[in-house]
């Protein structure tokens, strides 16, 4: 009955299987829809869905599929033009003033808003009459420069025409699509992979089958014994890169960081500036009093431990390839030598990448840290940081 | 017999399909949303609806499967044997029954709330897949079979602090409460405080939303706050006019203390408000 709406809904990347389309048939079979289009689609959400993170693709899909379900000619019409303080109006909302300053200084709001309308009036026509919805999320200027991570959606407005949104043209679960955002929470769920339990320190819990055994073997006269609790011993070493490029992303990586300090009991973290040199250091502001020596780092902390390095990886070529690159100091060896000999120490390693994966093929630093960390390198998204934590937990 | 919004519970249209459908097939019903967002209320307010009593199991970071079912205490029979009790020759006083027993051999058909699943280990749901599926499960140490005399409706919370597994998934209906909207709100609102006035709703209202446009705020207001606030103005007798924005956000609300729930997200508030001012002079 519905099955081409099933296998769209497949393709679409929605994890859906034969028994919940067999429960939403009975489920219809038995009126819970009362055959209201509304209360199907509530119905098929439900029945369908179960992660808020796909609600957004099934809206779209249901979008597609169910196309025309009570339309009249009127609806029916495109809006190609998207009136201008709208959109202005819609970014105010979604930036805070400081970053609206940063993208006046790129090349003027103005610019980059005319850019912005153009092209969504182009995919509005590409689509042709089906299409309510324009999603720009990657391709959007905004993503592009990471000011706006959510990339800015429009959708068919109600304002404009007077008339209701259909709600699941309302997308309103565009938000919780995994990929955009990355809350504390979500990355503690992330980093929860890494948890490897063991038994140390003092003995507060009853050990049943031990007690038993040394029971029996005590002739039935009671032999209580008693374990550690279970604690998380995995120990993780942090090198956050700071200031200059990452200024953009210092949020997310502020996020990062409260996630990983409640995670950890064994967590040690380091600052350094573009690349990896001889000195690293705790505290920002004191960098230049109060440093430590890489060389005693790698001394202190053992392979056991998992690195991460946090950073764009975007600078200079010369800054990882030559002596004297850095752009700080004299540094004696240059960043690559200081990359490989950390890495030769710890071998379980990882890199996040706050920059977006489809625009690192156009940065060379990139593509060249890409490859001393032999490919190791994650974008700092939801789905990025679950994969490297899967690598280094193997 | 149908679920639909109580007096003291505004059910969207969503969520009453939802739950229909779920108690139509008997299958469990998985909620999520945002914290405070009702999801506990809910499982309470169905059972009221439907005149059912409700068996309520919180899930911590320590439950097992297992104790939803039952457990066998093997120690205090051992105990037992060594003080040469007589008790200790029928296996069955030491067996203790889990909330999901109590379920499935309830009187009437009751409402079964397993919260925050999340809580648990990464496999609890998994140990419960036939359990919630069948509705029946073996007792190895007295080798009885316990069955569900009637399937009862199972709703299930989950704060997403872990991913649920995708067999799990299929067996259950799947709700996430999403925050709600202005109207909604009003509504939920008169359901809780029937006398209020009503221009002190609209501004508080607008307040309100107001902080949760703010961006940057580590945790956004939701609507559980929202009603402690409420009553706490109510107590205070604190006017409408004082939390009234003119032109924007120019004043701190009077006891913000019980919207923002973080030092951070008070700094930044503060901070902004601060530059609204200046900018107005």
């Amino acid at each position: 009955m519905f099955t081409d709406f099933f296998l769209t809904l497949r393709d679409a990347k929605i994890p859906v299987s034969l028994r919940e389309y067999l429960t939403l048939l009975e489920a219809m079979d038995k009126g819970v829809a009362d055959y209201k289009v509304d209360n199907f689609y509530y119905l098929a959400r439900s029945c369908l869905v179960k992660d808020e993170r796909n609600l957004d693709k099934f809206d779209q899909v249901f979008g597609k599929c169910f196309e025309g379900l009570e339309l009249t000619s009127e609806d029916e019409e495109v809006v190609a033009e998207i009136p201008e303080d709208w959109l202005r109006s819609l970014s105010e909302r979604v930036m805070t003033s400081k970053e609206m300053a940063d993208i006046e200084a790129m090349g003027g709001f103005e610019k980059l808003m005319e850019e912005l309308q153009k092209r969504l009036a182009e995919q509005e026509k590409r689509h042709e009459g089906g299409s309510k919805w324009i999603g720009t999320g990657g391709t959007s200027p905004f993503g592009a420069n990471g000011y706006n991570p959510e990339g800015v959606s429009i959708g068919q407005k109600e304002g404009r025409h007077g008339r209701a949104v259909k709600v699941w043209d309302k997308r309103q679960y565009k938000n919780l699509d995994d990929q955009i955002e990355i809350g504390t929470r979500n990355i503690k769920v992330a980093l929860r992979r890494l948890r490897r339990f063991a038994r140390d320190g003092a003995a507060t819990e009853l050990d049943l089958p031990d007690t038993i055994n040394s029971t029996a073997r005590n002739a039935g006269l009671l032999d209580i014994k008693m374990v550690p609790e279970r604690h998380n011993t995995v120990k993780v070493l942090i090198l956050f890169d700071i200031g200059g490029s990452m200024d953009y992303h210092i949020r997310t990586c502020e996020e990062l960081f409260s996630a990983v300090r409640s995670e950890f009991k064994h967590l040690e973290y380091f600052y350094f500036h573009n690349c990896l040199y001889e000195r690293l250091w705790k505290d920002n502001d004191r960098r230049h009093v109060d440093s430590i020596m890489t060389w005693d780092v790698l001394h202190t902390y053992p392979a056991d431990y998992k690195l991460i390095f946090v950073g764009d990886a975007t600078m200079s070529p010369y800054e990882i390839a030559y002596p004297g690159g850095s752009v700080e100091h004299w540094n004696e060896e240059p960043g690559n030598v200081w990359l490989n000999r950390i890495l030769n120490v710890y071998n379980r390693s990882i890199w996040l990448n706050p920059v977006p994966e489809e625009y690192w093929q156009a940065t060379p630093t990139i593509r060249d840290i890409k490859r001393t960390m032999r490919d190791r390198m994650y974008p700092l998204t939801l789905d990025g940081l679950d994969r490297g934590i899967r690598e280094l937990a193997r | 017999m149908k679920f639909s919004s109580t007096d003291n519970y505004v059910a969207t249209e969503d969520l009453m399909v939802a739950v229909n459908g779920a108690i139509a097939l008997e299958r469990p019903l998985l909620v999520k949303g945002e914290p405070g967002t009702g999801k506990t209320v809910l499982a309470h307010e169905i059972a009221a609806a439907l005149g059912r009593p409700l068996i309520e199991w919180h899930v911590k970071s320590t439950t097992k499967a297992q104790q939803g079912l039952y457990e066998y205490d093997a120690v205090s029979r051992l105990r037992d044997s060594q003080l040469g009790d007589e008790k200790v020759q029928n296996i069955s006083n030491y067996i203790k029954k889990g909330k999901l027993w109590e379920a499935f051999t309830a009187k009437d058909n009751p409402v079964l709330l397993i919260d925050e699943i999340d809580k648990a280990d990464i496999e609890f749901p998994n140990d419960l897949l036939l359990e919630l599926d069948r509705m029946e499960f073996h007792v190895y140490e007295t080798n009885e079979t316990i069955k569900a005399k009637q399937r009862p409706i199972v709703i299930i919370t989950s704060n997403n602090e872990k991913e649920l597994p995708d067999a799990f998934l299929r067996r259950c209906f799947f709700h996430y409460i999403s925050f709600p909207d202005r109207d909604v709100m009003q509504k939920i609102i008169n359901v809780h405080y029937p006398n209020i006035q009503n221009n002190l709703v609209r501004e508080a209202l607008n307040a309100f939303y107001g902080i949760r446009d703010v961006p940057g705020l580590k945790k956004k207001p939701t609507t559980s706050e929202l009603l402690d606030w409420i009553k706490l103005l109510m107590v205070e007798d604190i006017p409408p006019e004082s939390l009234r924005m003119k032109e924007g956000k120019d004043i701190i609300p009077p006891l913000y203390g019980a919207l923002l729930k973080n030092e951070q997200d008070v700094h930044l508030f503060e901070k902004l408000v601060f530059l609204n001012r200046q900018e107005e002079r």
